[in-house]
């Protein structure tokens, strides 16, 4: 077996306590959003949203301590996705 | 390869292959349920009120619940795999047991809340829902839909962190073979990310 470096990063107990703090807290922002109005609810969720999952992605599934490579394959297959819903809101736009 | 050779030659592992794989498979999990985000976002922009409606009926508090519940056992899971790097196994098999606990929970939550719309007659096909305007139904399919393909995810999760619990009871899993173990907490997190994306696009949404 080879060096720990490979086989992963120890984080601290109190990093994901600290994470999880902060989904909590941007959960309750976006109830609370939600309540106040359409407006806040809908740019609370393009916001936070993406950002709860960050913090999910780079903490939780360690992705801060992967190689850029992997970093970059997840980049990849979020392009493909944005790609496809572009164009497909082209497409129904069209047909309208 | 028989056991009998496995003492003058050395188990290969492959962590960094086993560890792209899961991320690769994860992935397709992301364009698979990026589909049905795509689909609700077209149709959202197609039926704004009904979507509007639709997200006014659901159960609000059990949509939050189910969260805490899920960002809760994302917690656990990642703690009982740094356990685990430390050799701490006890303390790994608590986290990993509550871990389990939690996604039970979640799916009772989604029992009680599909049972309380059933009751309602609002499923596909259902007496109350053939009365919605058109966009609410497909609100309601698109729900279905998605908290049922989520559904299934979760106890896809419970069902491998079982498997990974015994695993760690019988010392298959160790502080320096714990693989599978982050394997497992790879796929329980992505099952809680597709959760923090349904919460407002189907509870907050109105």
């Amino acid at each position: 077996m080879d060096s720990t470096a490979a086989h992963g990063h120890l984080v601290p107990y109190r990093t994901f306590v600290r994470v999880w703090l902060v989904l909590l807290f941007l959960t309750a922002i976006l109830v609370v959003a939600s309540r106040i109005s359409h407006e806040a609810a809908v740019w609370t969720m393009l916001t936070l949203t993406p950002l709860k999952a960050g913090l999910v992605f780079f903490y939780f599934m360690h992705l801060k301590y992967e190689k850029p490579f992997l970093k970059g394959l997840l980049l990849l297959v979020l392009f493909v996705l944005i790609v496809f819903i572009a164009l497909t809101f082209l497409d129904v736009s069209f047909l309208r | 390869m028989s056991s009998a050779t496995a003492p003058s030659h050395p188990v290969h592992k492959d962590y960094e292959g086993s560890k792209m794989g899961m991320w690769i498979f994860l992935f397709t999990e992301i364009l698979l349920f990026g589909g049905l985000f795509l689909l609700y976002s077209i149709y959202r922009s197609e039926y704004p009120v009904d979507f509007h409606t639709g997200g006014q009926h659901l159960n609000t508090f059990i949509g939050v619940a189910n969260t805490v519940i899920l960002l809760t056992s994302s917690l656990t899971v990642a703690m009982a795999i740094s356990a685990m790097q430390r050799g701490n196994r006890k303390l790994s098999i608590t986290c990993l047991s509550v871990t389990i606990v939690f996604g039970l929970a979640f799916l009772v939550d989604k029992y009680i809340e599909w049972s309380e719309e059933i009751r309602k007659g609002v499923y596909p096909n259902g007496p109350a829902l053939a009365k919605f305007p058109n966009g609410e139904k497909i609100f309601y399919g698109l729900y279905y839909a998605m908290t049922g393909l989520h559904g299934l995810h979760v106890l896809a999760g419970i069902t491998v962190l079982t498997v990974i619990l015994v695993f760690v009871k019988r010392g298959k899993i160790t502080s320096t073979n714990f693989n599978q173990l982050e394997n497992a907490g790879l796929y329980w997190h992505l099952v809680d990310v597709i959760w923090i994306f349904l919460l407002p696009m189907l509870y907050l949404a109105a």
